[in-house]
């Protein structure tokens, strides 16, 4: 497969990866394209070094031909794809700190406000809580886990 | 010292990002596990496919320009650290962004939901 081809694939399958794999949706974010032009900015600095002194250089026959600051424009869709599937996985990996059915997860980016949220929800007696334990059918989180 | 041209580049890439962890408070360093984790999969397939292009003669580094030290499949070391500070520079740029704007990202506790510490 040529450049042009394998960076078509690349950027669909991290377009696939953000809505369907693992539905992070972050192209519907303003957030994400707001990030993705301020490292596209720099992507053009760096690639027109790298390729503007020959750090790296390209067969033609496998390249469409045209060039953005001395770099073939495949590598727009390279760089897109590569962003994209790096700050999907790293919300993903996000949401899973993000407390699942009410269990508090280990090690996680959130962890700190989750466990401060959880102490203060405790100490403050809700009527649920006073009403579970009215009814003897409250069970405490470590004889549940 | 055109050896380092490459490296250097890389190194410009780190320095530059390396004020937002530390003034913006992106906290991307500082949870390295989610850091590694969100890197790897962006490192194994795009140097996968840089191995196939060297392979296949679609591009090549000026030896001039690099340091010389190539890992298997004739991989560049600099190219091997550019699939770490790329995507490591892509998520400082997009926690900052957050950090600046204050827009969610979608991994925030509290949205879509979600039940805040632990309440059934």
């Amino acid at each position: 497969m040529t450049y042009t081809q394998l960076a078509l694939l690349a950027a669909v399958a991290a377009v696939l990866a953000d809505t369907v794999l693992l539905r992070t949706r972050l192209l519907g974010r303003r957030l994400f394209w707001t990030a993705y032009a301020i490292v596209l900015g720099f992507q053009l600095v760096t690639d027109g070094i790298l390729a503007g002194r020959h750090v790296v250089s390209y067969d033609p026959a496998v390249i469409l031909g045209p060039r953005l600051c001395f770099a073939p424009v495949e590598d727009l869709l390279f760089g897109f794809a590569m962003v994209t599937l790096t700050l999907s996985t790293w919300v993903r990996l996000g949401r899973r700190g993000r407390p699942v059915r009410g269990r508090p997860v280990r090690n996680a980016g959130h962890s700190r406000s989750v466990r401060r949220r959880a102490a203060a929800a405790r100490a403050r007696p809700g009527p649920t809580t006073a009403s579970r334990r009215a009814s003897g059918t409250d069970t405490r989180r470590s004889s549940t886990r | 010292m055109a050896r380092l041209t490459y490296l250097a580049v890389l190194a410009g890439c780190l320095l530059g990002t390396l004020p937002l962890e530390l003034w913006l408070r992106t906290r991307v360093y500082a949870r390295p596990r989610r850091w590694l984790l969100a890197v790897a999969p962006a490192f194994v397939l795009f140097t996968t496919w840089d191995l196939y292009a060297i392979a296949r003669g679609h591009w090549w580094y000026d030896p001039r320009q690099t340091t010389g030290v190539l890992l298997p499949g004739r991989l560049p070391l600099e190219e091997a650290l550019f699939f770490l500070v790329v995507p490591t520079c892509a998520i400082l740029a997009f926690e900052a962004v957050r950090a600046v704007l204050g827009w969610p990202a979608g991994d925030e506790p509290d949205v879509e939901g979600d039940c805040a510490g632990g309440a059934r």
